[in-house]
């Protein structure tokens, strides 16, 4: 291609570097910007699923609301979650992943760099695809509609004899399309963690980070798959007349329920566990020591891993299964607690003795901490099935998850992203947008999912487009409106503060954090090869033994 | 009641404190003005021996993992508070520390017994609730659940009905449970009226069970909680819980067929030459189709298209002509019937008491 010279009229030829660059990024094989366009599409998913969200919200401030129809506030929630976990919570994971992963163990790039471009092109073309349904959702002879079965598409409302029409095809090939991206990646961050390391960078002295998004990706090759499956199975009863799912020709709803959940539940930790690598990296960092218990953090993240892929059911308590069924996912569930119980401990024994400093990736690490505990809480009610009988289905059970997703998961991305930007961009952001953004944003939060707690316990259904007066619900569903508002101001603040500070932020120089691993001693934004010279690392914090010859990790390990 | 006998006097006085403070904050929001019903859809108010171990389990549960937040949100205050950053310190590194296996093995076993204690309480609960026996006297109610509407039956009693469910109140000292078994005829649906059970769904080829036995009379509200498509919101569930003789009175009623009145003969016709009675069954007569819900005694119910509209004529003549103007999405077709034609069956519909 680049052979064919193309005569270029003098007036354009200005326009040419613009150009370039662009073209550079849509070819690109590099790790680092692969990982940009992750998060970059990544938060002009969350845009439309927050503003879907808002929606949502506008609808349910008071009971009987007519600003939408029921058609589209099912779609709404529909394609607000299916948004949320597929085209902005895994994605930008599998960004920091793309971008991190090979920068910590002294890598150059990833191991199968064309494959990892690939796969971000398949889960962004997911993304539009599923959008696409706006337009082609019916079929081509009338207007579009988005899918409006919910996000998991119960069997058998997603059979072509509750949902004509395409719009849920484009939910299912959307899903299908973005999930061979996802495995894709998942092969490629195993394979780059196994056999790029740099010399001296034994398998338990990679950073926690990369420890985590080892144990993520493993997760994410046993979950995808069986979601796949299931897509492929739903594809053949819709169209080529199987009967898998499709409960009037002897087919089990059933089914697809353990078949979602098998990938629906791992897929809770598929987000989770890379957040955990976040904590594991920011929280040692601001208070200035070495994470407590390594060993036991990695055994607690594979132990949560094993665990986690026998709990799916305890999204299906209500389901009618036998007890002793019941009773067994309520055991694996709440012992899935006790790994997780033991990282919370080991990130305070870490901050313990230690001297915190307040910076806004510490402040949304605390945040994390204290939401991430609370969600744990409510998920061991849960666990308990007879408390789930009640609370499943439920207002709860939103405000349960949202806890994990938004007060952990959001909370730790956003640590993430005040603490490599620096690296990213080689701008510092602003320590005093941030704190506006975390105060709002922590404020905005609690008003929405504290709150949402109380209609589930008072009886209040999820997925409903409108509610009866008089059940008491009206005040509290203005009052979690009203925070879902103030987030969105704290987002706009954010995404504010990422494009002033990118021309305008403080330069970050290399190490702007006085951090301990291989990334802070590269310049920021890192050269395309990172590393000049291969490093070769002695513990698991090689930038404090250089900085600390006297007393050097590697003493103690 | 089981739970209780498990638990030390400490852990009792924690359980009630926190139930009374989830009472007291839940009874608040629910005092807003009601129309439709003395009982709410608190989880925490429970009015049957279902939903009262379950209110009774969570109590317990939530006294524990009350425990669990205080300790560690007080270590984490603690933790943040003593040990930020003094700005009069040295630029110095503070102790490097790398672990201790000791304090691990302590976070790890006192989690674990704390997570066989709450298995135990809960196992304990799952096998009274779910493998509880049907007695001989109990009321068998069929459930089935239909895009978005209720269909009862009464197999021992040949009652079929719709969407307000009518059961006998339990006596503690002679128990009149009632047993429902539950079906669907298209989507997945749920059965969740709060303060008598917890829920359970109705799923295609997939029969459930679940049981109830009110100890207060009533009427308990709750609605489809299982996404079921468009009108999902709109799929609500009232049941009628009847003193003895009120209930014997309603069965007596509900057995025999649909009143015959002639002043509403015009009505009937319409009724019968129009596609009404493809879906729509009313007893002793013609119409028996069963896609719609059971007419033969409308009048006996206070609400209509499953709880979205007040059953009066208003609102029976806007159903029949618009059902979209109450329920956009419903199964209901527009039947464009004249005025004339619409006045004669809706005054057809109210003589079917």
């Amino acid at each position: 291609m680049s052979s064919n010279v193309i005569t270029v009229p003098v007036g354009q030829t200005q326009a040419k570097p613009w150009v370039d660059e662009l073209h550079q990024w849509l070819t690109t094989v590099d790790h680092k910007r692969l990982g940009i366009l992750y998060i970059v599409s990544a938060l002009l998913f969350l845009a439309v699923g927050g503003v879907e969200a808002l929606i949502i919200r506008i609808q349910l401030m008071h009971s009987h609301n007519n600003f939408v129809s029921p058609q589209i506030f099912n779609q709404m929630f529909t394609m607000h979650g299916t948004t949320m976990i597929f085209f902005v919570a895994m994605p930008v994971l599998f960004g920091f992943a793309n971008y991190l992963v090979p920068l910590m163990i002294g890598a150059r790039d990833m191991a199968f760099p064309r494959l990892n471009a690939f796969s971000f092109w398949l889960s962004f073309f997911g993304g539009l695809l599923l959008y696409f349904s706006f337009f082609g959702g019916s079929g081509l002879y009338g207007a579009g509609s988005a899918p409006d079965v919910g996000w998991w598409s119960y069997a058998p409302l997603g059979a072509r004899a509750f949902s004509p029409g395409h719009s849920s095809d484009y939910w299912t090939l959307a899903l299908l399309v973005s999930g061979f991206g996802s495995i894709g990646t998942a092969i490629n961050i195993i394979a780059t963690i196994l056999c790029l390391r740099c010399p001296g960078m034994k398998i338990n002295r990679m950073p926690l980070l990369v420890w985590m998004n080892l144990v993520m990706a493993g997760m994410v090759l046993l979950a995808i798959t069986p979601l796949s499956a299931a897509q492929i199975m739903l594809l053949i009863d819709r169209y080529l007349g199987g009967h898998f799912f499709d409960t009037q020709a002897g087919g089990s709803a059933v089914l697809w329920m353990h078949f979602f959940w098998i990938f629906g539940h791992p897929e809770v930790y598929v987000l989770i566990i890379p957040c955990f690598a976040f904590m594991s990296e920011i929280i040692p960092v601001f208070s200035r020591k070495p994470i407590f218990g390594y060993p036991v953090m990695v055994a607690a993240t594979v132990c949560i891993a094993f665990v986690s892929m026998s709990v799916w059911a305890h999204h299906m308590f209500t389901i009618g299964m036998n007890s002793y069924a019941n009773s067994f996912f309520t055991l694996t569930t709440m012992a899935v607690g006790v790994p997780t119980g033991i990282k919370i401990f080991n990130w305070i024994g870490t901050m313990w003795g230690g001297r915190i400093q307040f910076k806004t990736p510490m402040l949304f690490s605390i945040g994390f901490l204290f939401q991430f505990l609370i969600a744990g809480l409510t998920g061991i009610m849960m666990a308990a099935s007879p408390f789930d009988w009640q609370l499943s289905l439920s207002y709860f059970v939103v405000a349960h998850f949202h806890y994990v997703i938004v007060g952990g998961i959001l909370f730790a991305l956003f640590a993430a992203f005040y603490y490599w930007y620096p690296k990213m961009t080689g701008r510092m952001l602003s320590e005093r947008l941030g704190k506006w953004h975390f105060w709002l944003f922590l404020i905005g939060f609690h008003m929405t999912f504290d709150v949402m707690h109380v209609p589930g316990i008072l009886g209040m259904p999820r997925r409903i487009y409108t509610y009866e007066p008089g059940r008491g619900w009206d005040t509290l569903n203005l009052i979690i409106s009203i925070g879902a508002f103030i987030q969105a101001i704290a987002i706009l603040v954010f995404v504010a503060s990422l494009i002033i500070s990118y021309f305008k932020g403080a330069r970050a120089g290399n190490d702007p954090w006085d951090a301990w691993t291989l990334e802070w001693s590269i310049s920021s934004p890192p050269p395309a090869y990172n590393f000049a010279t291969v490093p070769t690392v002695a513990s698991r914090r090689p930038l404090w033994d250089l900085k600390h010859p006297e007393d050097p990790d590697s003493r103690y390990e | 009641m089981s739970m209780l006998q498990m638990k030390s006097s400490p852990s009792r006085f924690l359980a009630q404190t926190l139930l009374l403070l989830f009472w007291s904050v839940t009874a608040v929001w629910a005092n807003e003005p009601k129309i439709a019903s003395p009982h709410g859809t608190n989880i925490f108010a429970p009015a049957s021996t279902p939903a009262k171990s379950i209110a009774d389990l969570s109590v317990f549960v939530l006294a524990i993992t009350g425990m669990i937040f205080v300790v560690v949100f007080a270590l984490l205050v603690y933790c943040v508070v003593k040990f930020r950053d003094r700005a009069v310190d040295e630029r110095r590194e503070p102790a490097q520390v790398y672990g201790s296996v000791q304090i691990e093995l302590a976070w790890t076993i006192i989690p674990i017994l704390i997570v066989v204690v709450l298995f135990l309480a809960t196992a304990r609960v799952i096998h009274a609730v779910e493998d509880a026996p049907e007695p001989a006297g109990a009321i068998e109610v069929t459930v089935i659940g239909h895009q978005y509407w209720w269909e009862f039956r009464y197999p021992k009693l040949g009652i079929v009905t719709a969407n307000e469910l009518h059961i006998p109140v339990s006596d503690p000292s002679h128990s009149t449970p009632t047993f429902l078994q539950l079906l669907s005829s298209d989507t997945d649906h749920s059965f969740w009226v709060p303060e008598l059970a917890g829920k359970t769904d109705l799923i295609p080829n997939h029969p459930n069970r679940m049981w109830m036995d009110p100890q207060r009379t009533g009427v308990f509200l709750g609605q489809c909680a299982q996404y079921c498509g468009t009108q999902h919101a709109k799929m609500l569930l009232r049941i009628s819980v009847d003193g003895p003789e009120d209930f014997a009175a309603w069965i007596r009623a509900q057995e025999r067929p649909a009143v015959e009145d002639a002043g509403a003969l015009a009505g009937r016709r319409v009724f019968e030459h129009n596609a009404c009675m493809n879906c729509h069954a009313v007893g002793g007569t013609q119409a028996d189709g069963r896609f719609g819900p059971d007419l033969t005694h409308l009048m006996s119910r206070a609400t209509i298209a499953a709880g979205a509209a007040e059953n009066t004529r208003d609102n029976l003549r806007l159903w029949i002509q618009n059902p979209s103007a109450i329920k956009p999405g419903s199964l209901m077709p527009a039947m464009k019937l004249s005025d004339a034609d619409l006045d004669a069956v809706v005054t057809y519909m109210e003589t079917l008491h």
